[in-house]
């Protein structure tokens, strides 16, 4: 009886009931858009990663898993590959260019013998030093063709298209991405292959030995590093959003039922009169509440879909996943804010004097 | 059934004291049908309210089947409402966005009652607003409604059924049917009836008439 009353009370309310689960949905959504940014993105780096058939990473002292500001000397290379078991290393620079974007400096024969080379979806291998090449996501993402000039701080000529999937999204001569970004004989990573599995254990321990202070990984202990608690600022950033998914719910329930209770303080003075307790009042605001806030999630979560399908249509070098694990999360999320919203006019409501609510029109 | 003896009742309206009832004494039987007369502000409501535990008294006795409700916490007049007393107001005062079933069905979820029992069918047909359960308030005449608000004060059986100015916002026609109604629900029910009225030719309806004036019956 009290969920056909909870019904007719959203349903006398249309547009208050869509607004209030809308917004739940938006704090909902944001929470969802952001973990599954942080996901989608650092699997899809783990993955590019991967592409590049490396066994052993080397970074320089003080580097971050995904970050490139640290550099080292090119001339570590050569002292890689000449240690025993090392079939192949090579060094590439990654240089920011704006957003989430790195031109990255490759020997391309090097790099194409370590990840298998590229695919070309259009044009070829470099011809000049300017020459660029892009994945196929980064070409839509920018809408560019073979042949293009891209400014990128410095002009660059598109000469070839490739399947996405090989460590990074635009790449040119690691000589030509030196001189012009003023980083001559340095690099970001050295990529090293092992001329057997079985020996990828004893080149690391040798690196390690031989660069003390640098980061030496194994491939799949580079990947399993890429987690969102290992980036720095982004657990943090995730607990700014989650507060303010909690505020936004805290004050759209708050105010939707605070108004909901004024409207119908003579309807609280009829159940008083007939016998409702505060316990009853509080029983259909607080079902109200929980239904508004599975509403809210259940919009956020098909809203977090729309937002992916957004993304990939217009940025789509930005990687969402739908991250199920957190859906409950965000559920629980929504719940507690709302309930929390319902608190003060929940008390109001059940507090309410019988006599004068009657009295009231 | 109803023992009060100099009852008293002030409301604290900022500094303000207002004295709503000022040492009523008054006796009524199980079976009997009551109507209280007298000017507005006399303590008519107050009386009445106090009766349904919608307020608590200031001082004095007041009991209801043996029942004190000077002593009463919130938590107990809740209760004496939702098993002792049922009211019927002047505004109807359903709930619009029920339908009159609902708002009859209501008020046993409140109590506490699953299904409704065989005597109350009797009722409803006695009341003769079967036809128009289904709808809500807004589309009901104004005596429909009222019928249906008696419907749902007596649905849980009630000793005492408190009617302030039933009749106040009805014509006469309508008056009539729910005065009859009213009657008739004392006689073959044996339902105990107050009833606030202005309307000498209502007052009639009852066995016996008390007068307020100035928070007093005399
Ligand atoms: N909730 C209240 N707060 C303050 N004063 C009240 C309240 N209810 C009634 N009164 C006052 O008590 C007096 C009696 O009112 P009431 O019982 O409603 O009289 P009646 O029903 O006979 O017209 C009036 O002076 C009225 O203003
Ligand atoms: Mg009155």
């Amino acid at each position: 009886m009290i969920n056909r009353l909870v019904l007719e009370n959203f349903k006398h309310r249309p547009v208050r009931t869509l607004l209030t689960a809308l917004a739940i949905g938006i704090q909902v959504t944001l929470i969802l858009t952001l973990v599954g940014l942080s996901f989608g993105m650092l699997n899809d780096i783990a993955k590019r990663t991967e592409g590049t058939g490396a066994d052993l990473v080397v970074l320089p002292p003080d580097a971050s898993i995904i970050g490139f500001s640290q550099t080292m000397a090119e001339g570590i290379v050569s002292k890689v590959r000449e240690l025993p078991h090392v079939a192949l290393a090579t060094g590439i620079l990654m240089q920011p260019i704006g957003g989430i974007n790195y031109i990255t400096g490759i020997h391309l024969n090097e790099f194409t013998q370590m990840s298998g080379g590229f695919e070309y979806l259009a044009g070829g291998p470099f011809q000049q030093p300017d020459d660029m090449i892009v994945d196929e996501v980064y070409a839509r993402g920018a809408k560019i063709h073979v042949g293009d000039t891209v400014n990128l701080g410095k002009p660059w000529h598109v000469c070839g298209i490739v399947v996405p999937g090989k460590l990074s999204r635009t790449f040119a001569e690691l000589k030509t991405v030196q001189e012009r970004y003023s980083a001559t004989g340095q690099i970001s990573r050295i990529y090293v292959k092992a001329d057997n599995p079985a020996n990828i254990p004893a080149i690391q321990s040798e690196l390690q030995q031989k660069l003390p202070t640098y980061g030496v990984y194994r491939m799949e202990e580079l990947v399993s590093l890429m987690s969102v608690n290992n980036v720095p600022m982004l657990r943090q950033f995730t607990d700014v959003i989650i507060g303010v998914g909690l505020v936004i719910g805290f004050l759209v329930v708050f105010l939707s039922l605070y108004t909901a209770v004024l409207e119908r303080t003579r309807e609280i003075g009829i159940l008083k009169a007939l016998g409702a307790g505060p316990g009853y009042i509080l029983d259909i605001l607080m079902r109200e509440t929980i239904l508004l806030s599975v509403f809210g999630t259940i919009t956020g979560i098909l809203m977090s879909y729309g937002v992916r399908a957004l993304l990939s249509a217009f940025v789509p070098s930005f990687t969402m996943e739908i991250v199920y694990s957190w859906w409950p999360f965000a559920a629980i999320l929504a719940a507690i804010g709302s309930l929390i919203g319902a608190i003060y006019p929940g008390l109001k409501a059940a507090r309410q004097d019988a006599i004068e609510a009657l009295s009231y029109d | 059934m109803i023992e009060i003896r100099d009852l008293k009742k002030t409301y604290h309206v900022g500094d303000v004291d207002v004295h709503a009832l000022r040492g009523v004494n008054l006796s009524v039987e199980r079976g009997e049908f009551l109507c209280v007369a007298g000017p507005s502000g006399s303590g008519k409501s107050t009386l009445f309210h106090i009766l349904g535990g919608l307020t608590p008294p200031t001082s004095g006795e007041i009991r209801i089947e043996g029942r004190d409700l000077l002593k009463m916490t919130d938590a107990e007049r809740t209760n004496l409402r939702k098993t002792t007393v049922g009211f019927v107001f002047q505004k109807y005062n359903l709930l619009p966005t029920l339908t009159a079933q609902e708002n009859i069905d209501i008020a046993r979820d409140i109590a506490g009652r699953r299904q409704a029992d065989p005597h109350f069918s009797e009722v409803l047909s006695l009341l003769g607003i079967a036809g128009r359960l289904r709808h809500k308030p807004r589309a009901l005449s104004g005596g429909e409604q009222q019928r249906v608000a008696i419907a749902r004060a007596i649905v849980n059986r009630p000793a005492l059924l408190l009617a302030d100015e039933p009749t106040g916002n009805l014509d006469s026609e309508n008056s009539r049917i729910v005065l009859d109604l009213l009657r008739r629900l004392n006689h073959e029910f044996h339902q105990t009836i107050l009833m606030i009225t202005h309307d000498p030719e209502a007052a009639a309806y009852g066995d016996r008439i008390v007068r307020m004036k100035d928070g007093r019956i005399y």
